[in-house]
């Protein structure tokens, strides 16, 4: 248990490097064109999030106790509303201010 | 991956519950915490394009600062987690060592954060220049202040482990101070995404 918790701290930390690595590369060398990199940003976060709920906070289907999992999936649930709805109204503002 | 915490010693009574079971309230804490940093993001996209004539991220951010920022505070989680690890197997010394190696860490960050702040402002940079720079201050201040309430509990968690030992009630409170702190990773990760990387391109 102890060899196998040691691992899982080397694997999130392993893949976090590499999904820190890779969009701060692109941004130093612009390898890409700007609105192909933006793209793999966002990719690389929401994988590093994952990553980083799955082997640093441990959560997974199996041990998490299910309310924990419950409060989780309501808050984003609840930003995905709050977030997206007001991204929504303000560009959808600025773009009739801009008329 | 669940901590047998009867097994563990301990002058309290003995629980049946592990500390994940037991930790709740303080994921729904967190959960409060996402939603507030959710909304200072958005703040922050909304208003990134309001420079009011002043400087914008592409001259006022440095990648080398970020880039060394994120590897202190990714560093000092997985060290957290050695520390979790010597706290289940019940090493006191290990436990202390990793908690002030993440400490050392954790305070390296917040120096280079008050530097990029303070550079900032005597530059004419500061949180009164511009909307972009007031939703700046504000979600990445707000970071570092999580980060400066984590760096006083992990001293006072050290100071728990060395006079109490790693007794139940301690591991508990260490199993949720990790919490905070690997969430306050993913609160970076969001802001180089969000602020630091996009603002360079």
């Amino acid at each position: 248990m102890e060899r196998h918790g040691l691992l899982s701290y080397f694997v999130g930390f392993v893949l976090a490097v590499v999904l820190t690595a890779i969009p701060f590369y692109l941004v130093a060398t612009h390898a890409l064109p700007p609105s192909r990199i933006i793209y793999v940003i966002a990719a690389a976060a929401v994988l590093q999030i994952l990553v980083h709920l799955r082997f640093f906070l441990h959560l997974n289907f199996a041990t998490t106790p299910r309310e924990n999992l419950l409060a989780i999936a309501f808050t984003a649930v609840l930003l995905g509303i709050m977030l997206g709805g007001s991204l929504w109204i303000m560009v959808d503002l600025h773009t009739r201010m801009a008329l | 991956m669940s901590v047998d915490v009867a097994a563990m010693p301990s002058g309290h009574e003995p629980l049946s519950e592990t500390h994940e079971q037991r930790a709740l309230g303080f994921w729904l804490y967190l959960m409060g915490d996402a939603v507030i940093f959710g909304l200072l993001f958005m703040t922050y996209s909304i208003m990134v394009g309001n420079t009011a004539g002043g400087p914008s991220g592409k001259t006022l951010f440095s990648l080398n600062n970020a880039a060394l920022e994120t590897v202190l505070l990714l560093v000092s989680s997985t060290t957290f987690g050695f520390a979790s690890l010597a706290s289940k197997a019940g090493s006191r010394p290990a436990v202390l060592s990793w908690l002030l190696l993440t400490f050392v860490l954790g305070a390296g960050f917040i120096f280079l954060e008050i530097r990029e702040f303070l550079g900032l402002i005597s530059a004419g940079a500061g949180p009164d220049r511009s909307g972009f720079l007031s939703a700046f201050f504000t979600l990445v201040g707000t970071h570092g202040t999580h980060v400066s309430v984590g760096l006083i509990w992990i001293l006072i968690m050290s100071g728990q482990v060395l006079f109490k030992g790693l007794s139940v009630p301690v591991v508990s409170r260490l199993f949720r101070l990790g919490l905070f702190w690997h969430f306050l990773d993913i609160a970076w990760v969001g802001i180089f995404s969000v602020v630091y990387l996009p603002g360079l391109l």
